[in-house]
């Protein structure tokens, strides 16, 4: 019975990290549904981007007030797990504060954790009061309504609660510490969880042993929790933010692909030799490639990654010119209907053993409308405003190549303006024998 | 109109045996739209200033398919780009400068993995090379107490990240130049990108060129410097909508220049 508590707590964290584990080889499953695309290139550069954009958040402190909270969570969520660490080992082996030996080193640590702890108490209510008090523009737009709503409230709550377990157990400790009672070493400073120790006052041993334990076990499966939530949550983008840095584009942002099917195509029409009664070679009788996207799987994976890592900040949506000017287009609704449709297609593989069966369904049309596509300016401000390198750019015109080369349904006056480009080498109905008129006017 | 400009096609410098020291990419715009090719002309006047050994494909020249790629046509922006480059490499063009951003982005960054390599320079940069190089000498003070703000195009800046080089043309000026809330990496779009010049603008509750040239007003300016276009009649229709096309003009930087010199 003795090691009751160490069995449970071994449980609970390979039943807590399995999980996880179960969830992100169902995400991987989901990214590779993608298209194979060549990010092998400029490593050097992708490294440095990763530090920057995502270790350094650079682009998350161009908004000052909302870049600066970001930062203390960010770095009290990186630094508080050498905590966890402990947390983790004492459950496993039945210590208590294993790391205590590490004197003033272990003083300093827990009393920068409890500092930050603190602040990350601030912030996150700033976060709260930001989106459901001041009701900033961008946390209100008509995608946020629903679970993307609960879910940014609700990682603000976890936040809190785990920030405060953190400090309880603190306090408790603290307290037991001075009260001498057995197993609690004299251990580590407590800069902010000194304060809540009134609150204790004239609790006797053992309900101080009570709560300090209560606070304890809470704190870690708390922990174990949120991490099995990210799956199921905007917050994915704590880790994927990493790799999405690095995978981001590293062209000139105006520099669109292209399409090598196409040049495939093209070269063999102008190409003066090429037999046009030629029967097709045996390859090309498969299926021909389909151009552009009208679901998930025409997408790439780079551009699948980028949808899971959107934590829905809004900040694309909001330099969006369109978007300024009351069209229904939210590059940010561009990415969360890119993830959401691509979880629904996971759902299908997961109960049809692993295979897609078509459900009727696809982006285009069934999340995404040809509206929001076509009010699009491809000005790339939602791709600079982006503090994860998410280009949602890409995705919208991926799928206006597939409507209009696949469909042909592009806005009756840009297939004027096509047509004339065809027949007259520019966008206009004019002849081209007068380009040259203007030097003469 | 005005006093004859120099303009040589690129077939005459093939005739005489010659090559130009670049081609200037008119653009279609540039060649056809009213307005645009007073943009044309006043940059032919600068380049004939500094004299300047340039060429022109004429009738040759052909959309860059540009504005068909934005629009998903990908198909048509290929075939335009490589008999495009057939030409350019017939003619064994080494650098080319045109007015217009999108031209200028497409030229540069989309035609290489079609076999199209060559340099590419948007006019504003050229204009600042010849001033660097003390081909074309900048005086008057016709600006003088003027204040102007610069738009930056979409597809020049954020795209391509050139920011500097037509603020310093700018600067070559006498006069004041103001920047807007929104400029450089956050310049806000003037609404004609994507090829939404060709279409109505999708439903909304106002236009993007009347939101932009908001920002532009909210300066003071006299005159709203433009390096595109597309931007120029986007910011044109936003100052007669807001009713203000008595008091600011709206000028590229090319005009600017020539303006300055009396051309």
């Amino acid at each position: 019975m003795e090691y009751l508590p160490n069995i449970i707590f071994a449980v609970a964290l390979i039943v807590g990290i399995g999980f996880f584990a179960r969830n992100v080889k169902k995400l991987s499953r989901n990214i590779k549904l993608g298209k194979d695309v060549d990010v092998s290139d400029n490593k050097s550069q992708r490294w440095k981007n990763m530090a920057k954009i995502a270790l350094g958040q650079t682009k998350m402190v161009v908004r000052p007030i909302a870049g600066i909270m970001h930062v203390i969570v960010y770095v009290g969520f990186i630094i508080i797990n050498i905590e966890v660490l402990e947390i983790i080992l004492d459950g496993l082996l039945g210590t208590h504060r294993l790391f205590s030996p590490l004197g003033p080193v272990y003083n300093f640590l827990i009393g920068s954790f409890e500092i930050l702890a603190l602040l990350v108490i601030v912030a996150v209510v700033v976060f709260w009061i930001r989106r459901n008090i001041i009701r900033i523009q961008r946390f209100i737009k008509p995608e946020m309504k629903g679970w993307p709503k609960t879910d940014g409230n609700m990682i603000l709550y976890i936040e809190f609660v785990l920030m405060l377990l953190f400090l309880t157990m603190n306090a408790t400790d603290f307290q037991l510490q001075r009260i001498g009672a057995e197993h609690y070493v004299q251990a580590g400073s407590f800069p902010v969880s000194q304060f809540i120790v009134p609150l204790f006052d004239g609790l006797s041993e053992s309900s101080l042993i009570f709560v300090e334990r209560t606070a304890w076990w809470l704190h870690i499966l708390g922990i174990l929790a949120f991490l099995n939530y990210l799956y199921y949550s905007k917050h994915l983008h704590i880790l994927l933010a990493f790799p999405n840095t690095y995978y981001g584009k590293i062209k000139p942002q105006g520099q669109f692909n292209n399409l090598e099917s196409v040049t495939k195509e093209v070269k063999l029409m102008m190409d003066p030799d090429a037999d046009p009664y030629a029967a097709p070679v045996e390859d090309d009788a498969a299926e021909p490639e389909k151009f552009g996207a009208s679901d998930v799987m025409d997408l790439n994976w780079v551009q699948l990654l980028n949808a899971y890592t959107c934590t829905e900040c809004g900040r694309c949506t909001s330099e969006c010119p369109a978007n300024q000017t009351g069209k229904k287009l939210s590059p940010r609704k561009i990415m969360m209907d890119t993830r959401d449709r691509l979880e629904e297609v996971g759902k299908i593989m997961d109960a049809n053993k692993g295979e897609f069966v078509p459900d009727g369904k696809q982006l285009l049309g069934d999340y995404i409308s040809h509206e929001e596509l076509w009010a699009c300016t491809t000005c790339n401000a939602c791709v600079e405003a982006c503090p994860v390198s998410i280009d949602p750019l890409s995705i919208i015109v991926e799928m206006r190549r597939y409507l209009v080369m696949e469909q042909s349904a592009a806005p009756t006056e840009l297939n004027n303006m096509m047509s004339n480009i065809e027949n007259n080498g520019a966008p206009w109905p004019y002849n081209q024998m007068d380009r040259l008129n203007w030097v003469n006017e | 109109m005005s006093e004859q400009l120099k303009v040589k096609t690129m077939q005459q410098f093939m005739a005489e045996g010659k090559q130009p020291e670049i081609l200037f990419w008119v653009g279609s715009a540039g060649s056809y739209d009213d307005r645009a090719k007073k943009i044309s002309r006043a940059f032919v006047k600068l380049l004939n200033k500094a004299h300047v050994d340039f060429a022109v494909l004429g009738t040759e020249e052909s959309s860059t398919g540009d504005v068909a790629k934005r629009a998903g046509n990908e198909f048509l922006f290929q075939m335009q780009a490589m008999m495009n480059i057939e030409l350019l490499n017939g003619y064994e063009i080494k650098r080319i400068v045109t007015c217009d951003p999108h031209s200028f982005n497409t030229l540069k960054n989309e035609y290489p993995s079609l076999g199209g390599n060559y340099d590419v320079v948007h006019h504003t940069q050229y204009l600042k090379e010849l001033i660097d190089d003390g081909r074309l000498a900048i005086s008057g003070d016709g600006y003088k107490g003027k204040r102007i703000t610069f738009h930056d195009p979409c597809y020049l800046g954020r795209a391509n990240s050139v920011f500097d080089a037509p603020r310093e043309v700018l600067g070559k000026t006498s006069a004041e130049l103001v920047e807007m809330k929104r400029h450089r990496k956050t310049a806000l779009c003037c609404g004609a990108g994507g090829a939404q010049m060709f279409k109505e603008p999708e439903k909304g509750d106002m236009d993007i060129n009347v939101l932009r040239t908001k920002d532009a007003l909210e300066t003071n300016p006299n005159i709203i410097a433009t390096a595109c276009p597309y931007c120029n009649t986007m910011m044109t229709d936003g100052i007669k909508a807001h009713e203000k096309e008595d008091s600011v003009t709206v000028l590229d930087v090319a005009e600017l220049l020539a303006n300055a010199q009396n051309l």
